[in-house]
């Protein structure tokens, strides 16, 4: 990649906005820059850029999903409930709730493949339908975490002491399942054909399947991978909270959306990197936790991110558009 | 006689998605009076059903109005609390201790006026950034969804407000010949919308932008102000839930309605709006809000079922209203090609 094309990528202005924000938090508070910052911020960054990864390859293939943090609830909450003491390997919790969320997506994946619906309303339908059965087939409340998985939460692996406050941040292990996790989206998005064919049902569905792409494999993978890794990352959030917390995944699905617009990936498809959707959540990240930081109320926050949404999606509409004139003024000279 | 047989056949071939919903409307209230019949043909039942039903009908219809449209209004619920909050912080300034009857009256209703004012506001934001700057209706009002919910959250420091004067929860709550006020309300706003959507210009020209908006913008007509009347209209409609909201709770809370989106979406769908624009009707929509509220009632009934299988039931009911109509859409096509 050339230089010209790197300063006019999205990536690029999205990194700098988000070095600006960190060195304004750091000149009005003095606190950012400290390792117990950045530790808790990775902290709260980890869960929703693993997220990020599942619903940008169905933003690439244009659609949304928002069925995700229910997904994710379900399966943690099944896992840790009713498998709790069965299994003496941790990998077992995980590699069930990746099968649970699995299977769940695989139902997403059907209607969605199969009928061509607009996935919004169908993930907001199966969304409904998890959380119901949660709450009410399984009666779910706030839980302690079992010891097998307790232990996985305790694993570290550093921790970090601020002389200033005395506040202590332990790194989690999990910081470097979510580097793999980065690298194989990169991966299959980049060097495969199943990655292509992602891009190519995002540009224009009909010609991908002229061009010999199979739509409905392709869609049917996405939302079974979107479904597995939420099932993983919803017990991998249990063990960073050392509790079971059925329900405060919820509203989740509008951060990792905003996230992953803000980090260049269009909502209409066809475009967006793994890089681009990770400055994104880093973006959102620093900008929700640096409130305190900046001395304004936490209450704001969801304003902000409201505000973060609109701007960062009119940018890219009104690039669009004067794209689109470009090319009509363009063929009309030809 | 013979005319009026041919008017019925033209109705029921005109309309078939009406037929099949008065079919199960039927289906319904029979399977409601029969179980539970003492308690679900009760005065007093349908009493409360006609004070719930309102507050989500008006999202319900606000929602199919953005979804006719080939758009979606995901912050409807938002701009109806965030119209609640702004009552709930304005009525106690403005009534004081002091004040006569009749002027609390009058202060209740500007606050609803202004609740109104907020609604158009908000929807006239909608509808300028999806149709003026061009960002897709799902993302321009999911941003706006997290921007209204947030201001709510400020406006009332994300604690519940309450403690309003008394002439506010009698007038929303008040009974006309035994009717609840709000039903009247629900019934104007339906009957408008729904001449509007079927008998107007505008109507037609919504219709045609559903259908297609780059025909609409090539026939000379005005794309962004159409997308704004739409979204404004949806606005309305959400404020005055959010008074109804308002009025039956004597309470104001940020995530108040936090439900209603999937619900709006799941009646406007089975009323017969197409998802995807420029199909159905309002009357459609009228009787599935009736359809969901007798459902939702009837539940109610058996003590020992939880208030959360209702979540699998609205979900679970969204994906196979959609599997159908896309089933019976193939069943049509296939039985015009044979023709």
């Amino acid at each position: 990649m050339n230089t010209k094309r790197i300063l006019h990528s999205t990536e690029f202005y999205i990194a700098i906005i988000a070095a600006l924000f960190c060195m304004i938090v750091q000149i009005k508070s003095g606190q950012f820059f400290t390792g117990n910052n950045i530790v808790d911020l990775l902290r709260s960054f980890t869960i929703p850029a693993m997220f990020c990864l599942g619903e940008m390859m169905i933003l690439i293939s244009g659609n949304t999903d928002v069925s995700f943090p229910a997904i994710a609830s379900v399966s943690m909450y099944v896992v840790c409930t009713v498998f709790d003491g069965v299994f003496t390997n941790p990998l077992m919790f995980f590699l069930m709730a990746m099968l649970i969320g699995l299977a769940l997506g695989a139902i997403n994946g059907i209607i969605i493949a199969y009928f061509k619906f607009p996935a919004l309303i169908v993930t907001l339908g199966t969304s409904s339908l998890c959380f119901g059965i949660m709450q009410g087939v399984f009666n779910s409340k706030e839980e302690p975490l079992g010891e097998v998985l307790y232990r996985v939460g305790e694993m570290k692996l550093f921790s970090v002491t601020n002389p200033q406050s005395g506040l202590t941040s332990d790194m989690p292990v999990l910081v470097l399942a979510m580097a793999a996790l980065f690298v194989l989206g990169w991966f299959i998005l980049n060097k495969t054909m199943l990655g292509r064919g992602i891009y190519a049902i995002g540009g224009d569905a009909i010609a991908a399947e002229r061009a010999g792409f199979n739509v409905f494999a392709t869609q049917m993978f996405i939302y079974c991978f979107s479904g597995c890794m939420a099932g993983m990352i919803g017990v991998m959030r249990a063990t960073m909270m050392l509790a079971v917390h059925p329900n405060n995944l919820e509203g989740m699905e509008m951060t990792v959306i905003a996230a992953c617009v803000l980090g260049g990936v269009r909502i209409t498809g066809g475009k967006g990197t793994v890089i681009g959707a990770i400055l994104g959540m880093v973006l959102m990240t620093v900008i929700s936790n640096s409130l305190i930081l900046l001395g304004i109320s936490t209450q704001w926050q969801k304003v902000f991110t409201g505000i973060i949404i609109i701007i960062g999606t009119a940018v890219s509409a009104i690039q669009t558009k004067k794209n689109e004139k470009k090319l009509a003024v363009k063929m009309a000279a030809a | 006689m013979g005319t009026t047989n041919i008017k019925i056949k033209d109705f029921l071939n005109g309309d078939k998605n009406m037929t099949r919903l008065l079919i199960v409307f039927a289906a319904v209230f029979a399977l409601c009076s029969l179980t539970k019949g003492s308690m679900f043909l009760s005065t007093s039942n349908f009493q409360s059903m006609g004070k719930q039903f309102p507050e989500f009908g008006l999202l319900s219809i606000g929602m199919a109005l953005a979804l006719f449209t080939g758009g979606i209004d995901l912050s409807i619920v938002y701009i109806a609390t965030l119209s609640s909050v702004i009552i709930a912080r304005l009525l106690p300034l403005m009534v004081t201790e002091t004040a006569t009857d009749g002027t609390a009256y009058m202060m209740v209703i500007v606050c609803f006026i202004l609740a109104i004012a907020v609604g158009i506001i908000c929807g006239m934001l909608n509808g300028f950034i999806i149709s003026k700057v061009g960002i897709p209706p799902i993302l321009a009002t999911l941003g706006t969804q997290a921007l209204f919910q947030g201001f709510a959250i400020v406006i009332t420091g994300g604690s519940t407000i309450s403690g309003f004067p008394i002439q506010l929860s009698t007038m929303v709550n008040k009974l006309v010949f035994g009717i609840p006020v709000t039903v009247i309300v629900f019934i104007i706003c339906a009957i408008v919308v729904g001449f509007i959507l079927a008998r107007t210009t505008l109507g037609r020209q919504l219709r045609m932008l559903g259908t297609n908006p780059k025909a609409t913008e090539y026939t000379g007509l005005n794309n962004v102000k159409l997308t704004m009347t739409s979204y404004m209209m949806s606005g309305i409609l959400a404020s005055i839930a959010g008074i109804i909201m308002i009025g039956r709770f004597n309470s104001a809370k940020a995530d108040y309605g936090a439900s209603y989106t999937m619900q709006a979406i799941l009646i406007a769908v089975m009323g017969g709006i197409d998802p995807n624009g420029g199909k159905g009707n309002i009357q459609g929509v009228a009787i599935a809000i009736i359809i969901i509220q007798m459902v939702s009632s009837w539940l109610n009934m058996f003590e020992n079922v939880s208030n959360f299988y209702r979540q699998i039931i609205w979900g679970g009911l969204l994906i196979f209203i959609l599997i159908f109509n896309y089933v019976i859409n193939v069943r049509e096509k296939k039985a015009a090609m044979k023709k």
